[in-house]
């Protein structure tokens, strides 16, 4: 079994931090098909049309038949396996500084056999096992074998640890805990084991239900922050900011108009300070200093989180503005994963349909309770996942926009 | 006789035998602003944002950009901003008549009442009182309401929130009347974040001193500070808001001339 991750020790103030290396990165264009399945967290392989064959790695065509016919198609992983290594040197910065690292060679049960990091706790072959598609430090597909059944403290495996952003241990800011939302996703960090909840608050005369009730969470701290303030922002950064190993923005101004519905540019505005502007502000502030600390140790900086809008995909005219604010939010979080990249931290974008709150009081049901998002962020940094759309109507969007965003359009526009 | 005048002001100022006193709160973005209920229109905070400091936006100087409301911080209402005062004459901030924001100051101190009941709120018997002790509102006179409430330098104190909402002082219907009426005075200044009291939309009229004030063409000021360091007369208020066309008010350095015993 995995040790439990025990609360690491702090760290030695005279030893420099070391800078982010990341493992080898360079993907042809087929590759990335690979890539995206692991952002969603799936394991697909490419399938020939003309002859069955399922293949590994990515290739343009089949390898037996040589049809260009391929498609992606999800795999459950199963397989045995076959024979295992434990690499002491490589030339590669990466897996030099985390020397020695376990390799195994795994046949599939759906026909090919591949190299796959190997668990800790996978026992000498042969043995059955699972192999998973998961996003590397650099931002890549790798494929890692798991133990076909769960052992104790699996997650903290040394070389999983390396693909995932467990909040266990780590140092979490929770950028807004005013809201139904952000309340849920403190108390269920808090319960996956984070050692320190910084909860930012803006606008302290205001108060609202359930604000009363994080306080008494043992790791939680509450910290005056308003991202529509550069100066606030500013301020928490040069107060915590290198200490932060995780952020999730929470903070979010959401009203229930489109273009006519709504004079002026008030709201929109608000929206955009808030979705738009705020993110930037906190990784303009926040960014560079966990870039620095990419590499800093067991508990690095490690994830940054964004509560995004399935609306950021295609427009939800009952609720435009806001739709706008979250585009502009997702283009940005683009911008920003690129620019983290090369420190190894992950950028996790989550696309929810309308939450159950106040300003979806006239959507119809199903909503997603604020619970159910808390949890996709918490299972999102455990997997080492980069794409989530949690709740059915956020994977019915997502279906129908990926089939045809115009057809989407249309049916939105009636809506 | 008028240079003379000036002239006497300009030494004395220069003697200190006149002390100018800043009855002006520090606009900074965490000072609270008006809340409205959230599907109203806000007002936005003020924000201040960098455009250079002496680097690679601009090497030798630094500035800002900075946002806010018409009513961000210590602000001047003018006639307008009210329903009431929306058909007068020169009820804007660039049309007001600048004789009205130069005047007398008589400085009201309700600070232990306020301290004792939030929601206090100031009666003609009050002020009548007031006028016994320290002498008549004279004529075009800037009535200051104060109630300590700038020290409350905890902004959850000073917006002094609950379930029902805000709970400040400030004047009542009859006295905001009174003072209008029966000694014309030019407006009505108080340190906390309206002129009206917070519970204000439950009086009849709803927020009586904007109401009659502007209605009667008269001005307002909230968010004073220093009013302790004012006599209760004697004082000449100083307060032009910004020349913002079409404005409602703005925000605004407020002074007061003191003469020194």
């Amino acid at each position: 079994m995995s040790n439990p991750a025990p609360r690491p020790k702090r760290k030695n103030p005279i030893l420099r931090t070391r800078l982010p290396t990341l493992p080898p990165h360079a993907r042809s264009r087929v590759a990335l098909g690979l890539t995206a399945a692991a952002a969603l967290g799936r394991l697909e392989l490419q399938r020939c049309r003309n002859c069955g064959a399922i293949q590994y790695p990515p290739r343009e065509t089949c390898h037996i038949c040589l049809s260009d016919r391929l498609v992606w198609e999800p795999q459950d992983g199963s397989g045995e396996l076959v024979s295992e290594t434990v690499v002491h040197i490589s030339q590669e910065l990466f897996f030099r500084e985390r020397a020695p690292w376990r390799l195994g060679l795994v046949r599939l049960d759906c026909g090919p056999s591949v190299i796959a990091h190997l668990h800790g706790d996978c026992a000498a072959p042969p043995t059955r096992l699972r192999v998973l598609n998961c996003l590397d430090r650099a931002g890549q597909a790798v494929l890692v074998a798991i133990p076909e059944k769960e052992t104790p403290n699996m997650a903290e495996d040394r070389q999983l640890r390396e693909m995932s952003c467990d909040p266990r241990n780590r140092k979490i800011l929770v950028t807004d805990g005013k809201t139904a939302v952000g309340q849920a996703i403190v108390a269920q960090l808090a319960a996956a084991g984070a050692e320190i909840i910084w909860v930012g608050y803006a606008e302290p005369w205001k108060k609202f239900p359930g604000f009363e009730r994080i306080k008494t969470i043992p790791q939680v701290t509450l910290m005056p922050l308003d991202v529509t303030d550069s100066v606030s922002v500013k301020e928490l950064a040069g107060e915590i900011g290198v200490k932060v190993d995780i952020l999730v923005n929470t903070a979010e101004h959401h009203r229930a108009f489109g273009i006519a519905a709504r004079a002026g540019t008030e709201v929109a505005r608000a929206e955009m300070e808030v979705n738009y502007l705020g993110l930037l502000r906190l990784a303009q502030e926040f960014g560079p200093v966990m870039r620095a600390r990419g590499a800093d140790g067991r508990n690095n900086a490690v994830a940054w989180v964004n509560l995004l809008s399935i609306f950021a995909l295609a427009n939800y005219p009952p609720h435009g503005t806001f739709s706008a604010s979250k585009a502009a939010a997702h283009s940005l979080a683009q911008c920003l994963r690129a620019e983290m990249l090369p420190s190894g931290i992950r950028v996790v974008n989550l696309y929810p349909g309308p939450v159950d709150d106040e300003w979806n009081q006239l959507i119809l049901p199903p909503k997603l309770a604020p619970a159910a998002l808390a949890a996709a962020v918490v299972k999102a940094l455990q997997d080492g996942v980069e794409d989530v759309y949690p709740g059915d109507i956020a994977q019915d969007w997502l279906a129908r926009w990926r089939d045809n965003p115009k057809a989407l359009e249309r049916e939105l526009a009636q809506s | 006789m008028s240079t003379d005048t000036l002239a006497r002001l300009v030494a004395d100022l220069a003697g200190g035998r006149i002390r100018v006193v800043d009855l002006t709160l520090t606009l900074a973005p965490d000072m609270p602003a008006i809340t409205l209920p959230p599907e109203l229109g806000q007002a936005w905070p003020f924000r201040r944002e960098e455009i250079s400091r002496y680097d690679e936006r601009g090497a030798s100087w630094y500035w800002n950009n900075f946002s806010c409301g018409e009513h961000t911080g210590t602000h001047f209402d003018a006639p307008i901003h009210w329903i009431s005062g929306r058909d007068l004459p020169d009820n804007a901030t660039d049309t007001l008549p600048m004789e009205h924001v130069i005047g007398p100051a008589c400085v009201i101190d309700c600070s232990r009442e306020s301290a004792a009941d939030a929601d206090f709120l100031l009666t003609v018997p009050f002020i009548e009182d007031w006028e016994k002790r320290h002498g008549k509102i004279p004529p075009r006179s800037w009535v200051l309401m104060r109630t300590d409430w700038s020290k409350r330098t905890d902004p959850e104190a000073y917006q002094n929130y609950d379930e029902t909402g805000q709970h400040t002082p400030g004047p009542d219907p009859a006295a905001v009347r009174f003072l209008i009426h029966d000694r014309d005075v030019l407006g009505f200044g108080s340190e906390s974040i309206g002129t009206d009291a917070g519970q204000a939309q439950h009086l009849l009229p709803p927020y009586p001193c904007h109401y009659y004030m502007h209605g009667s063409g008269r001005y307002g000021l909230q968010c004073l500070a220093n009013l302790d360091l004012l006599p209760p007369q004697g004082a000449v208020l100083v307060c032009p808001p910004l020349k913002i066309q079409q404005g409602s008010g703005s925000p605004l350095r407020v002074l007061a001339l003191v003469p020194m015993p």
